[in-house]
């Protein structure tokens, strides 16, 4: 649906991080704080004892878009996309989308969990209803 | 209030526009120096006065065909300028061309500044080129687009449309609500010979018009278009000497505090706008109820309803109620919005169209358009989510 990130140090275990199945974010053991996007040290304590760690890949639907423009050759509309609001702390999110999801069988609320789709060497984190 | 600040030693003194429309003859240069030419003699200016330049985002050329298509130094070779200070930048705000010329103005790195913006998106557009729309080629994505265009989410019409959703859900604001911005827009440009969309548009229009991304429809986004707008920025010493009427730039200010996301800010429809509001008035005596008019930014319509609030025009969550039947916002209401017809219907000059027209406006000089009575003060603001930078104007 959309292009591939260009892998950096910064950002690879991000989108590679559906390997196994898994979302990872960065978090910081001394203020126990989850940041996104990827930085070099934690933005609450400017340390660098920030990790890759995993999340329960759950959360809920905070804003909702279909798109129904067809903004280049072979793109598929509508489609939805999401800012999901993960569960494990309050304003931690992602933009992302629901691929395959019919318009209109989701509404800001909703609870959703992590679902990959490989693109070469990337995993792209969607999110499904959570059942 | 601290006379000391920059902007108090600032006047706008001549303003000027090209050919605004949907694909013209002319190249983005050519554009600009017809917009400089009419600033010049709108002010009494010649070139050789002009010693500073001041633009943003600076050419993007290649990047975003059509976006930025004119560099700073294309202009000075063009028209043989000699400058003391020149500026421009993409990592500022939006309305920086102009900021930054009031510092350099009021510490005298220069005395008459050019500030332009000019946009060739209608004839990229023709050639199949969308700057608006990113990520669309087979290259892989850096930088910050990476966090929306692999989702699919590749123009600001989704990334906003998202926030607008959100907020509809907080505060139950409607699209019959929302329509007030375009209709208003609207009925403005039907009024202005200069506008690009000028057929009545009733709320049924609105209503059945093709949804781009939800909540948001074709009349919610600004129209593309090729056109170059220019004010100059000087000392207010220089006011005697001017053939224009001189007006002030009361305060300006284009902060950002919060996280520079669509996302992850503490709260999803809070944005700069709110802190560019702050800013605003703590440089002022003025009050949002001194204002006359607003010229804010409508690149979407629901960007408009941001400002309302940040500005204090009306409280949080409450401007879809602000705006609610038009009667506000009309001309003949308290708060006149988008009297040019705002970007959605005269054309996305990006920024600095809304200062040609609240500069026209103040002097009484807006012709088919002008408002009626006196107009003294107006508030002038550009962008939308971490963009956020707000001016106000004053007729002496």
């Amino acid at each position: 649906m959309g292009p591939a990130p260009e892998l950096d140090e910064l950002n690879a275990f991000f989108w590679t991080s559906g390997a196994d199945g898994e979302l990872r974010m960065q978090y910081c053991d001394e203020c126990h704080y989850w940041q996104h996007p990827p930085s070099v040290c934690c933005r609450k304590c400017l340390g660098e004892g920030i990790a890759a760690k995993p999340l329960a890949g759950t959360g809920t639907v905070g804003a909702i878009t279909v798109n129904r423009m067809p903004w280049m050759p072979g793109l598929k509309v509508p489609y939805i996309l999401v800012i999901v609001e993960l569960d494990e702390q309050p304003g931690l999110r992602l933009t992302s989308a629901m691929p395959g999801v019919e318009p209109g069988a989701v509404q800001i609320g909703d609870r959703v969990k992590v679902c990959f789709e490989q693109r070469e060497d990337v995993w792209v984190p969607f999110f499904e209803l959570l059942s | 209030m601290n006379s000391a600040y920059s902007e108090k030693q600032c006047i706008i003194s001549g303003v000027g526009q090209s050919e605004i429309g949907r694909r013209l003859p002319r190249n983005g240069l050519q554009l600009t120096i017809d917009a400089v030419k009419q600033a010049l003699d709108d002010a009494g200016l010649s070139r050789a006065d002009i010693d500073g330049v001041s633009s943003w985002p600076g050419q993007l050329q290649h990047a975003a065909p059509g976006f930025s298509p004119v560099a700073i130094g294309d202009l000075r070779e063009a028209m043989d300028l000699k400058l003391s200070w020149y500026n421009a930048g993409y990592e500022a705000t939006q309305m920086s061309a102009v900021l930054n010329a009031c510092l350099a103005v009021a510490s005298g790195q220069a005395r008459h500044v050019i500030c332009f913006r000019t946009m060739t998106e209608a004839s990229s557009m023709a050639k199949g080129i969308r700057s608006s729309v990113l990520g669309t080629g087979s290259q892989r994505i850096s930088g910050t687009f990476q966090w929306q265009l692999p989702f699919g989410a590749f123009s600001a019409s989704s990334w906003i449309a998202l926030v607008a959703s959100r907020y509809m859900h907080e505060f139950g604001a409607t699209r019959e609500q929302l329509a007030q911005i375009a209709l208003t827009a609207r009925s403005n440009a039907m009024l202005n010979e200069r506008a690009i969309y000028r057929d009545p548009l009733s709320l049924d229009d609105y209503l059945a018009s093709r949804m781009i991304s939800d909540p948001l429809c074709l009349f919610d986004c600004d129209v593309p278009i090729d056109g170059s707008t220019v004010i100059i920025v000087s000392h207010r010493d220089c006011a005697p000497d001017l053939k224009s009427k001189p007006v002030h730039i009361e305060a300006i200010a284009g902060p950002l505090y919060g996280r520079d996301s669509w996302d992850q800010q503490a709260d999803l429809t809070r944005f700069a706008a709110e802190d560019a509001g702050k800013m605003l008035w703590s440089r002022t005596d003025f009050r949002p109820k001194d204002v006359d008019f607003a010229e804010l930014y409508d690149g979407f319509s629901f960007l408009t309803l941001l400002w309302l609030e940040g500005l204090g025009f009306c409280e949080r969550g409450e401007a879809a109620a602000f705006v609610e039947g038009g009667e506000r916002i009309s001309r003949d209401g308290q708060l006149p919005l988008a009297t040019h017809g705002g970007q959605l219907s005269a054309g996305r000059t990006h920024g600095m169209g809304y200062f040609h027209e609240a500069v026209k406006q103040l002097r009484g000089e807006a012709g088919s358009h002008q408002l009626a009575g006196e107009r003294k003060l107006a508030v002038v603001s550009n962008g939308g989510g971490n963009l956020a930078g707000a001016a106000l104007l004053r007729r002496e």
